[in-house]
């Protein structure tokens, strides 16, 4: 049973005397950003500082066993969360380092002048940038799939520039501004019918919906734990194991090699670890492995289901308030893009902070969205499962006011 | 504040300053002036400073890009001040201004229309919005130029 008032009991961050705006509590509605924390996440990577304190990787004592083993056990988890397989689940530092890992590992090694790489112009800067890098390093071209008016990428669109040259296509599986749903399984699909891998960016969609690689037949997918209640500085690169022996560590060090001498013979141990050089984020891994848990334990399809109600709700709101812009009505997720009329985003989310709300606004790059949003910014408003209609109330009866932006300056 | 301008002034002020910016553009002679890009890496005003400085005058003073109602006023109205003054004196009235975003004593006569951002510290994170303009303006004077 999904209540949602005994879920925000187990946020330290949701307990209302914390954080207060003129005797309310804050209303936080910057999910897409991050999520809070759960106690029982907190605990967990709590327990690694305070009684399991040691180095991973061959201990020769009874904590560094454990250690190593609790690792074992959080890999074990997220891949049967992801079904996958344990040895394609690498640790990172979260979605950032492992869509570098991709395309320094992948990218750069296997690219040639004439290659493709297929984006589009609504991926966040860490599935862009990097594969600018790719281009610069490798000479293989960086080209969009046009996406329709709304600015969603379909099928349809990404056959029409398909080809041979096409080796890689990476996309979101939920975009972070528009908060579309992606069809992956249909993407790669296609991807692979021209021998192209499909790299699919899941940060926004792992928090809030069920994921199985093996149906959607993607070749890596990356993901931050911190957006799915879990603790910052620690992610996921998936990868098909086949894939993951041909990609290149690109930090290497300590703990990712069996053996090496000094005339450069170097034996690489076999994914994961060999991309997991250095000391990882041990107690994040431990908080990591909480997080799963605490979502399966709420259920991804509760969560889903429970975030579209909240989205159906606010938008039936919203949409009522006639000089509010919202670009994305129909978002298959917790993403809500707007602005209002005359007000530059930055303004109208400072004056929903002196509300206790807090929201981000965010610009937008000359190409990236240009065409679709036709605003250099917007301010996005992202729920998660913890959030409620009275906070979707709340944020109603401040921007039914929001020209009045100026008052957050003079109260 | 002072007692002759009350919150509805100050309002209208920056509002003026926001929607009908005084130096709000691209130089012509583009060449003569020295030239910083502040883009802020906590928020998402992003605006260029150009300023035409003559034997440590500063002749002309303006602004392009896009900003926020905050960055927008402030910078407009700083220009607006240091334009005609030695680069000392603009150096002062930037020193002035930012002790009083700070919470600082300042010399409230150097200002001019600048007291109507006296309320920033109350929204802490506005305080990058109003002192984008000033710490341009402070590191052209400086010596910075984004050639």
């Amino acid at each position: 049973m999904f209540d949602v008032n005994e879920i925000r009991k187990d946020f330290p961050m949701l307990d209302g005397s914390k954080h207060s705006f003129n005797g309310k509590p804050m209303i936080y509605l910057d999910n897409a950003a991050t999520t809070f924390k759960p106690y029982s996440v907190i605990e967990a990577s709590n327990q690694y500082y305070k009684n399991e304190s040691v180095n991973a990787h061959r201990g020769d004592y009874d904590i560094a066993y454990q250690v190593d083993k609790k690792v074992d056990e959080v890999r074990e988890k997220i891949a049967k969360f992801f079904n996958a397989k344990k040895i394609e689940i690498v640790f990172t530092s979260g979605c950032s380092m492992s869509m570098n890992l991709v395309a320094f590992g992948y990218g750069f090694k296997y690219l040639k002048s004439d290659d493709e790489i297929l984006l589009t112009e609504a991926e966040h800067a860490s599935n862009v940038l990097p594969w600018f890098k790719v281009s610069e390093l490798t000479g293989a071209k960086i080209r969009y799939i046009p996406l329709t008016k709304e600015g969603r990428l379909t099928p349809e669109n990404l056959k029409k520039v398909m080809n041979e040259k096409v080796k890689v296509v990476s996309v979101a599986q939920v975009t972070n501004v528009l908060g579309f749903k992606n069809d992956i399984k249909a993407l790669a699909k296609i991807a692979h019918e021209y021998g192209a891998i499909l790299v699919c960016d899941a940060a926004q969609s792992a928090p809030h919906m069920k994921i199985d690689v093996k149906d959607l037949d993607c070749d890596f997918m990356c993901l931050s734990a911190h957006k799915m209640c879990g603790p910052t500085g620690i992610g996921v690169l998936y990868g098909k194991f086949d894939l993951l022996k041909i990609t290149e560590p690109f930090m290497t060090g300590g703990g990712d090699n069996a053996r090496f001498d000094m005339c450069g013979n170097v034996a690489y141990l076999e994914p994961p670890a060999k991309f997991e050089a250095g000391t990882m984020n041990l107690a994040g891994i431990y908080g990591f492995g909480a997080a799963i848990d605490y979502l399966e334990k709420i259920g991804m399809d509760n969560i889903e289901k429970y975030e579209g109600e909240l989205h159906e709700y606010a938008i039936s709101k919203l949409s009522t308030i006639k000089d509010l812009i919202i670009y994305n009505p129909t978002a298959d997720s917790g993403i809500i893009t707007l602005n209002y009329k005359g007000v530059f985003a930055q303004d109208e989310a400072s004056y929903l902070n002196s509300h206790g709300i807090c929201v981000r606004s965010g610009e937008h790059c000359a190409k990236l969205l240009k065409d679709i949003l036709k605003v250099p910014a917007t301010v996005r408003v992202s729920f998660y499962f913890y959030n409620t209609k009275e906070e979707i109330d709340a944020l109603y009866e401040a921007l039914k006011d929001g020209g009045n932006y100026l008052d957050a300056y003079f109260d | 504040m002072p007692i002759s301008i009350n919150p509805q002034m100050m309002r209208e002020i920056i509002m003026d300053h926001y929607n009908n910016p005084l130096n709000k553009k691209v130089p012509e002679n583009i060449s003569e002036y020295k030239k910083i890009r502040m883009d802020s890496d906590s928020c998402i005003d992003d605006i260029t400073i150009y300023l035409k400085i003559v034997n440590d005058k500063i002749v002309d003073a303006c602004f392009d890009g896009i900003a926020c109602t905050i960055s927008t006023a402030s910078t407009d109205i700083l220009c607006e001040l240091v334009k005609d003054k030695s680069t000392k004196d603009a150096l002062y009235i930037v020193e002035q201004y930012k002790n009083m975003i700070y919470e600082k004593e300042f010399d409230e006569s150097a200002l001019d229309e600048l007291i109507v951002f006296i309320n920033t510290h109350k929204q802490a994170a506005r305080i990058k919005c109003a002192t984008l303009g000033s710490t341009g303006i402070e590191s052209i004077i400086d010596g910075k130029d984004d050639k």
